[in-house]
Parts: structure tokens; sequence; C-alpha cells
């Protein structure tokens, strides 16, 4: 006689969590398994794999120590800790006023003086991830769509999509003009939704660009602006590389741009910053929003209840970015390191005959490897990514991942890294190039 | 052809314009008046005094001293900098994995050792806030409810519905029965919600309750267990308060209940905790998510990348909360405290008529002024906190603010204050009593039987006449300007 066990009714989770709309199976995030498995280390495991697909800021760590140590009253409260008690119950959604006139500064201070930020329109996150989601919840409803140029950073699937409910249409960009954002690409991203039935709340873009290391231009700027300005919608630009440009002058702001217009039609424009990559602090989740428009500050603010930015760091910060001297220095040295960084990968890589997109700005270069390609499809990108990955040990990140429309091109970071680290990857890329060469 | 008009202002989403943040309600208008006018002993002794926000700030000069002796604590400091360099760059979602043993080990200590937390069950986020609205987030869609006993937290109304789009449906608990949560109360509002073809997908409880300041007792407890597993819906218990029980009976938490049952389905059940209470530190945002389901702890960890625990403060809290000796002095002290302010203030209470109702946990009492009310009804409720904020000068939270089901009981915060402030605000509320006397609309249920509605003010001055608890070092009374409502 069979005892039949009726099983319990699993219970379930919510759509959102089954979703896989997190975007964790992608080999974005597949590389990174591998470097965690065996990832490398130059004394204790040099053939192990080199983690090129995390876009970290390693370069200027020295400087931001250098300054802690002669300022302990940053971390500390002080002698005696007298302001510790006032901070630990610092739980306004305002922030600390010292910090967001701090972040303002500092914001100014990247952008050369050419635009102002006033602190009233500093709203505190944790993280960008969070300010980026926040933006979109305020923006759109569930079942509208954003428009984003492709190729775009991957984190953008989960950050604008997974809990809102909000779709990203692609603006499709490619080699042919350096995948610059066009006028009519705009227009072609924006029928597609509208011939899906999908209203369209907003356009965002990466200034410069994550992952073509290339800042918009001002004029390319202009027409997005005008774009957003005709379909009255919204305009989102995550600016949080803008610190990371070789050369200030390369970069313009759309805070450059509408001070220029005398701010007419700015509420439909929001910056979203971070300082996870400009001073390398992604532990410390330090993101922000500046918008243009005061419903979205008001509301903002409140919806930041969600993910405040713990008021020990803050204080840490507006201490150290305060100090007016050592910002600019720090700008001026993290920009220059940086820049030999590129240099340095740039012309290894071009010696052993890979070409990458003319980059000025970032973490990263836009590496072309279509000449290598098998077959030019996303399946022979991906094979070669897992050559790269399980024959060169080099974790770098596939087009497809960003959802580039051509095959072929990866994302390459370069300062989360020694120069040592970086010499051991260019020269495993030399290797790989003349053994195919032969 | 059609012009650019850049005068046209782009739409926001409905979330952002309808009212889900909940501030509009009396909770915050308080709070506005002590924003205006906020007591200072010397600078404003007439201000408001801020009795609406539930902080615990009895115990900074014991934390004070320990981070003044381990400088190490500090990554940025030259004790620590060494460290600075990995932990700024830790953004991995599962946490310092010696902030995460810290946590745990804490959370078991809270209930007395009685249960083992696991590291690996711990899930970051911002506050308890935070925490909320991400459980709710795996465990509810759009249009799904939570039952959740009164009176509660303002605050759930935002935090799990707002941007989540689930509803809260009350199920409501009586003065008569010292606000049990009843089998019966449940049934009911589980029942009223197939009715209106609403999706039940969990209760939420505090424990110990915010704003009663009780603890569920066992029996209750393995009532709420049964009835969740009887209808294949999650549990969400929110622990927040669980080291501010100061007297017996001991508290009990919900995960000892669990090891006891085995009929329970553990994937039903998931515990909300943060230090802002137990250890006094909201501005540091340390939230947590502890759930017995696997699947909730996976897709929790995802989710917890939109608020995740600076690491700064991850490796603070690592040290603080290994530091066992210190751990356990504070736990000790803390109670005491918390025992004796609550004592000096519900005696201070007494003596001028006015019961709270009994308690042995949170940062706040539970005040009953129903007969104080010139009818019971929440308009009457609410005539009477506006002479509270604007002639006796303290901000109070009204009852409705919490969705109780009864006109005339005010949340009072008694932990967010120095003693000097403390007894202004026991003088100010004999002083009203005393202006009112005779006004008072007698209700016989309501007053002890030897109520003495006269009073001296030498007595009163005798009651609250304690030796100083505080260090001498005790900073300024005021809370810091929240300026957190507009």
């Amino acid at each position: 006689m069979t005892i039949e066990i009726e099983a319990a009714p699993s219970v379930q989770l919510s759509r959102v969590a089954d979703s896989e709309t997190h975007g964790e199976n992608s080999p974005y995030f597949a590389g990174w398994k591998a470097y965690d498995e065996n990832p490398y280390n130059e004394v204790s495991n040099p053939s192990g794999v080199i983690q090129m697909g995390l876009a970290e800021n390693q370069v200027s760590f020295d400087l931001l120590e250098e300054y802690l140590e002669k300022h302990s009253e940053a971390s500390t409260w002080g002698k005696g800790a007298p302001g510790f008690r006032e901070n630990a119950l610092f739980q306004d959604y305002h922030g600390l006023i010292t910090f967001r006139k701090a972040m303002a500064s500092f914001m100014e201070e990247i952008r050369g003086g050419r635009a102002k930020f006033d602190p009233e329109r500093v709203v505190l996150t944790a993280g960008a991830t969070a300010a980026n989601e926040l933006l979109t919840f305020i923006i759109a409803d569930p079942g509208d769509a954003l428009l984003v140029p492709t190729p775009y950073y991957p984190g953008f699937d989960r950050d604008l999509r997974w809990r809102t409910g909000v779709k990203i249409v692609p603006i499709v960009c490619d080699s042919s003009n350096n995948f610059q954002i066009t006028t009519q690409a705009l227009e072609a991203a924006y029928e597609l939704a509208k011939s899906m039935n999908i209203r369209v709340r907003g356009v965002l873009i990466t200034n410069p660009s994550n992952p073509l290391g290339a800042t918009i231009s001002r004029s390319v700027l202009e027409d997005i602006l005008d774009f957003t300005t005709k379909k009255n919608i919204h305009l989102v630009s995550d600016e949080i590389y803008s610190g990371s440009v070789f050369s200030p002058s390369e970069f313009v702001s759309v805070a450059e741009v509408l001070e220029a217009r005398e701010y007419k039609g700015s509420e439909r424009v929001h910056i979203v910053y971070s300082l996870s990559k400009d001073l390398g602090l992604p532990g410390f989740r330090v993101g922000t929003i500046y918008s243009y428009n005061d419903k979205v500050v008001t509301t903002a603010r409140r919806m930041s209840s969600f993910t405040l930015i713990s008021s020990q760091t803050q204080h840490l910060l507006a201490c150290m970015l305060s100090d007016k001297k050592f910002a600019k220095k720090y700008v001026e040295i993290n920009r220059a390191r940086l820049r030999e960084r590129y240099e340095r990968i740039i012309t290894g890589l071009r010696s052993a005959g890979i070409e990458c997109l003319k980059g000025n700005a970032g973490l990263f270069c836009w590496m072309n490897l279509s000449p290598l390609l098998e077959k030019p499809t996303r399946e022979g990108e991906l094979d070669l990514w897992r050559t790269m990955l399980h024959e060169l040990k080099l974790n770098i990140s596939p087009g497809s991942s960003c959802h580039c429309s051509e095959p072929g091109w990866f994302r390459v970071c370069f300062a989360n890294m020694s120069e040592h680290t970086l010499e051991v990857a260019l020269d495993r890329i030399h290797k790989y190039m003349d053994q195919r060469r032969t | 052809m059609s012009s650019i008009s850049s005068n046209r202002k782009p739409v926001l989403s409905q979330i952002a314009t309808n009212d889900g943040h909940a501030e509009k309600c009396s909770y915050f208008d308080g709070w506005k008046a002590y924003d205006r006018d906020p007591f200072h002993p010397t600078q404003n002794p007439n201000g408001v005094i801020q009795m609406g926000l539930a902080e615990h700030q009895l115990c900074f000069d014991l934390v004070r001293e320990w981070l003044v002796n381990n400088p190490e604590a500090f990554i940025c400091t030259e004790e620590g900098v060494d460290k600075f360099r990995d932990i700024a760059i830790f953004q991995d979602y599962h946490g310092l994995p010696e902030f995460r043993n810290a946590v745990a080990k804490f959370m078991g200590r809270v209930r007395g050792d009685k249960v083992r937390f696991e590291p690996d069950r711990i899930v970051m986020s911002g506050g308890a806030t935070g925490a909320h609205e991400l459980i709710t987030f795996c465990l509810a869609d759009r249009g799904d409810s939570f039952l959740v006993p009164t009176p509660y937290y303002p605050g759930f109304d935002r935090d799990l519905c707002w941007r989540t789009g689930v509803r809260l449906l009350p199920v409501v608990c009586h003065s008569s029965n010292n606000f049990k949560v009843t089998r019966k109360a449940l049934e009911d509002a589980y029942a009223k919600a197939v009715e209106a073809n609403i999706r039940v997908k969990g209760l939420l409880i505090t424990n110990p309750s915010n704003p009663l300041g009780t603890i569920l007792d066992r029996d209750t407890l393995r009532e709420l267990v049964s009835f969740i597993n009887e209808k294949n819906i999650h549990l969400v218990c929110d622990e927040i308060y669980a080291a501010t029980v100061f007297r017996q009976p001991n508290f009990v938490s919900i995960s000892e209940i669990i090891e006891e049952d085995q009929a329970c389905n553990l994937d039903l059940v998931h515990i909300i905790y943060s230090l802002s209470k137990d250890m006094g530190f909201p501005g540091f945002r340390v939230g947590i998510v502890y759930s017995y389901n696997d699947a909730v702890v996976e897709c929790g960890r995802k989710m917890s990348s939109f608020g995740l625990v600076s690491s700064q403060t991850q490796y603070l809290i690592a040290s603080i909360l290994s530091d066992d000796q210190f751990i356990g002095n504070f736990l000790l002290e803390s109670s005491e405290r918390l025992a004796t302010r609550h004592k000096v203030f519900t005696h201070g209470l007494r003596q001028v008529g006015i019961k709270c109702l009994n308690s042995n946990a949170g940062l706040f009492l539970w005040m009953d002024l129903r007969g104080l009310l010139r009818e019971s009804t929440v308009e009457a409720e609410t005539d009477l906190w506006r002479v509270i904020i604007n002639d006796v000068k303290l901000n109070v939270s009204p009852g409705s603010s919490f969705h109780c089901s009864e006109p005339g009981w005010f949340r009072v915060c008694i932990a967010n204050m120095n003693e000097e402030t403390m007894k202004v605000a026991l003088t100010r509320i004999g002083e009203f009593v005393l202006r009112n006397g005779n006004k008072l609309v007698r209700k016989e249920k309501c007053w002890q039987n030897n109520l003495r509605l006269s009073f001296s003010f030498r007595r009163m001055d005798d009651v609250v006449r304690m030796p100083c608890i505080m260090s001498p070092h005790s900073p300024i009374p005021q809370s810091p300007l929240v300026q957190a409502r507009t």
C-alpha cells in the first residue's frame, strides 16, 4: 500500500522576486564568478584570472589615505568624540548640510566652475544604483519606458527595470560614427516604443559613457535636450564618471548646457552623481540626485528614506570634500593618473594589433576585437569572450552584455589594478595575438 | 509644424504624485511645531519638547568611551588606515563577513543566547525602513496585502505600500484586553480581505510593539505561527526594539517559537532588525532582513544593492559588536536606564492621574488620555492633541496616526532626552492636568479608584528628583533638528 504524502504548497514569492530582471545570469557577472574562483595575485597566484571587468578606480587611494591620516577628526568626530551622538542620531533625509554643500562644491570643481550647483537641490542616496532606481520610480509608471543609448552599463537592466516595472527601449548607436547618439536614433527608438504601445517617459544618458569611455559632445547634448523638450519627456544624465575625464576641457555637463539656456525648460533634467568612481569609494554608498525640478527634489528626498547615506560616511566626506584645496588637488592628480593608464593600455593594445574606440574618460577602454571573431555574431563574440576568460585568464566584458548592436566590442577596465598587473595583462594579450598570427 | 515648447513640464509618475509618502498625517504635523520652536533648557526653555521621536539617547556616554579607546575601528585614522583601501572598495552585497558575524552574534545575545542566528541569512538594507520595503517587494505583488495589528507605526504605510503598491489591512486590537492580538481579530481581518477579493500575502507584527511598548507572550506567538501556517501566508516580525525590554517578562523572539515548532513552515518566517533603536544609531542606517527562506535571502540580497550599509559603517559596527565585554555591559546598562526612565515617567504621570498601558519595553509610553476627551471621537483626540502641542508644548503622537481603533491614546517618547528635560516635561503635564481638572470628563473605566486630580508642586518635585543617571558629560538635551518631514 503506497502512502501518499501531500507536498505542502510552496508559498509564492512576488513576481518581482521570481523574475530574472536582476540580470545576474548574464555573462557580465559570469566572468566575475570565474575571477572569484581563481583570482590573480602577483605573488601567490600569478596565473590567476585578472579582473578587468570591474570599473573601479584604485589609482588614487594614497591621496585619500594621506588626507585622512592628517585629519582624524573626519573619522572620529574629534578628540573625545563629542560629535558622535549628534552624528549617530542624524537620520534627516535632507542629509548633513555640510555634506550637501561639499558635494555641490565638488561637482562644480569637476566641471571647472562652468556650472553652479545649489546644495538645496542635492538629494542623497546610497549609491548611484539607488539613485537611478529612485528617479525611475519618480518619472515613470510601471509599463512605461525609458530610452537608453546602446551600448549601456548592464546594471541598468536591474536598476531601471526590476522593481519599478519600467522598460528600457534602446537608442541604437553604432561604430559608423563612434557610437554617438543621433536624433534619428532617438526618433527611431521613440517610434519603436510607440508602435508597441509603450509610453516613453524619458531618456537616460551616461556622460561620460560607460562602456565607451568617451564624453558626449555639446552639440549632441543640445540635440538630446531639444528632443526631450519636443516630446515633453525627462532627461536623466548619469555623470558618475565626470571626475574621470582625462582632459577637463573635453567634458561638457548637461548642467552647462542648461546654464547657457538660462535654465529654460530645465525641470525635465536630473543629474545622477556618485563618489564610487571618481573617488574610488564604492563601498561607502554615496550617490546623489541633482534635479532642476522642485517636485522631483521633494519626492526624491522623501523616497531617499529607503536608501540614506550613513551619517558617519556623510560626516567623513563632508570634511574631506569641503577642503577645497584637497579636492582640487585630488581631481587634478586623479585625472593625470587615469590618463597615464589609458595611454599605456592603448599603446600596449595597439602594439599587439588591437584598436580601441578613441576615449577620453572613464576607467576602461572600448576594445574592438571584431576582426578576431570567427563569426560576426553574438555567439562568435561569446566564444571569443570565453577564450579570453579561460585561456588568457582575463575577465573582460563582452559588448553583448552591454546591449551593443555590433558584435566584437569589449570593455576593458584598467584602473582597478597595479601598474604591474596591467603589464601582465598586456603581456598575455600580446602572447595570444602572436599565437594567432602563426 | 509644431513648435518646441520649452514651457511644458513633463509629467511625474503616479507614485510621485500620490500621497503614498504618508507625510500628510498628523504624526508629522507635531514635528513641524517642534521644528519651528524647539525646546532648549537655556536658550528656549518655553519651546516644544520633542516626545514624538522614538530615539534611544540614554547610553551614548558608553559608546563614546568605547570609540575613544578603540581608534582602530575607524579605517580612516592613523590606527586603522591600512584597512582603508580594502574597505572603501568593498561593495559586495553579502556584506563584510565580520559585519555579518558580529550582527548575528549580537542578535543572539539580545535574545539571551536562546537561539543562534546564521550570518549567511543576514541581508543588509537601508535601515529598517529599507528592510520593510525590501521584504515586501520580495513577498508581495502590487495589489496584494499584508495584515497588521493596530495600533501600528505610521511609517509602515509608506514603507510597505508606497512604491510596492501593496496594501495594509488592519487587525483591530482593543484596550479591553490590553490590545492583545487575538485569533478572532486575525480571522476577521482575513475574512474581510477575502470578501473584498484582496489577496493576503502575509502578517506583519512588531514585537516589542511600537507604539504599545509591550511584548507578545508565547501563546500569542504560537497562535500567530499557527494562523500563518494554516493560511499559508508569510510572517514578518519586526524586532527592532528587542533590546529595549527592561523588565520581566523576558522577550520571546519568533526565532525561539519556530525552533520549538516542528510543524511550522520556515519558508514563511522573516525577521526585520536594525541598530537604530537598540543601539541608538539611526543615522548609520543599519537595517537587517533575516529570513528562514533561502529564496528570499537570495533575492533579498540582490535587492539590497539598492540600500547597502556603508562599508565604513559595517567595519565600525563589526568592531563594536564583537567586543563581548562592552556589549554585555551595554545591554545591562541600557536596560537599567530604560527601566529607571520608565519608572520615573509613569510614576510622574500617575501622580497627576494619568495612566499608561502597562509596558516593559520600547522607548515610549502608551498614554491613556481618554478621560480628557470631550467625546470619544478622532476629532476630539485631534483637538486635545493640538492643545498639547500648542499650549503644553509637548510633541506627542496621537493614537489615530497609529490607526488605533479607540480615540484618546497617545504615544509619548521618553528616552530621547536627558533628565532635566524629562522633569520639565512632567511639570508641564502636571500643570496642564491641574488647569483642566474641572473640565475632565470622568469615565469610570479609565481612572484609578484613588485618583487625585489636585496636587502640589512640591510633591511633583519630590517625585522627579532622582540621582543623576546621566554622565556629567551628557550633551544638550534637545534632539538634533529633524527636518525629515516637510
